[in-house]
């Protein structure tokens, strides 16, 4: 079990890293562009707008 | 051809940066404790990320292309809003900068002090810290390599070409130089190593979630246009707030 433990932390300190809400906006961007997209309306400005957004707050976070 | 210009180099500015901090480690060890088990340990490690994107190349390649770009988008930009992070704070001075030269010196330090086990003509210590210096720093590059090549048609190939390139401009740099490569601008590599990831993430993201790009693949170079001008904003004003707020607490000891 702790060889499980470990082999799990280390994966998600590799991809997730220092700030998981960059995971969390990420999945959420993705998902609101897939809806946007399956609606038919434009949806190529929300990820860029959305990556914008999300690299902002966590340097603000990790300012304070 | 933009595209493809864009992921050769991408993989090849990744790859090249996180060989330098494996070379770092390498050196270290095999000036410190001798070449033969840093050698094979560095061997061992190559040897298992080759087995590793061997492995996992073919299966993330099999997952249908809507799935893969949308998974791939994603992970490229968890990862890339990472490197993107951190460089921009190194940049601005909220965090220290990466140093080879001061890496270099901590690793032989370590070295020296180790008293390390010895089996025959083994040396473990060197065996074990090459390995895993060199299986960390390529993981990311197996990385780079399987998530790049699998959104695209022949781009593992590509991806795992510029990786071998950088992969032989770093060793012949080491060998000729014999010391880390410390005038190699790492700090400013990574930053545009982070904007590239993320450009990459955004186009392939967003596609793999239904969206329709205007211009097609014109559309890369004006993400990372935006991307570019946001991050050195980012790295200005972090800056600026930063002399302000040492000014405002001069007492303050800061590493």
């Amino acid at each position: 079990m702790k060889y499980v433990v470990a082999f799990l932390r280390f994966w998600y300190d590799f991809i997730v890293g220092d700030d998981w809400r960059i995971a969390a906006g990420v999945v959420a961007a993705l998902g609101l562009t897939a809806v946007l997209a399956h609606q038919g309306l434009a949806a190529w400005w929300l990820m860029p707008a959305a990556v914008v957004a999300i690299l902002l707050a966590s340097l603000r976070r990790a300012r304070a | 051809m933009t595209r493809d210009a864009f992921l050769f180099l991408s993989a090849f500015l990744a790859s090249g940066v996180e060989m330098v901090e494996a070379l770092t480690i390498v050196l270290a060890v095999g000036v410190t404790r001798g070449w033969r088990s840093t050698l094979t340990g560095a061997g061992a490690a190559a040897l298992v990320l080759a087995i590793v994107v061997a492995v996992l190349g073919p299966a993330v390649s099999a997952l249908p292309f809507d799935v893969l770009r949308i998974v791939v988008g994603g992970l490229l930009l968890v990862f890339g809003l990472q490197w993107l992070r951190k460089a921009i704070l190194r940049a601005s001075g909220a965090i220290a900068r990466h140093d080879e030269t001061a890496a270099y010196a901590k690793e032989r330090e370590e070295a020296e002090r180790a008293a390390g086990e010895r089996r025959g003509a083994m040396d473990w210590y060197a065996f074990t810290v090459a390995f895993k210096g060199v299986f960390l720093e390529g993981l990311e590059v197996a990385f780079i390599v399987i998530t790049f090549g699998a959104a695209r048609e022949g781009g593992v190939a590509l991806a795992a070409a510029a990786a071998g390139a950088a992969f032989v401009v770093v060793a012949v740099a080491g060998a000729v130089a014999r010391a880390p490569l410390a005038r190699v601008p790492e700090n400013t590599l990574k930053f545009a190593v982070g904007l590239l990831l993320t450009t990459f993430g955004v186009f392939w993201g967003a596609e793999g979630a239904g969206a329709t790009w205007p211009g097609d693949d014109a559309a890369l170079p004006a993400i990372l246009a935006l991307l570019t001008a946001v991050s050195l904003l980012a790295v200005r004003v972090l800056g600026r707030d930063r002399v302000r707020r040492l000014s405002v607490e001069p007492l303050e000891v800061r590493p």
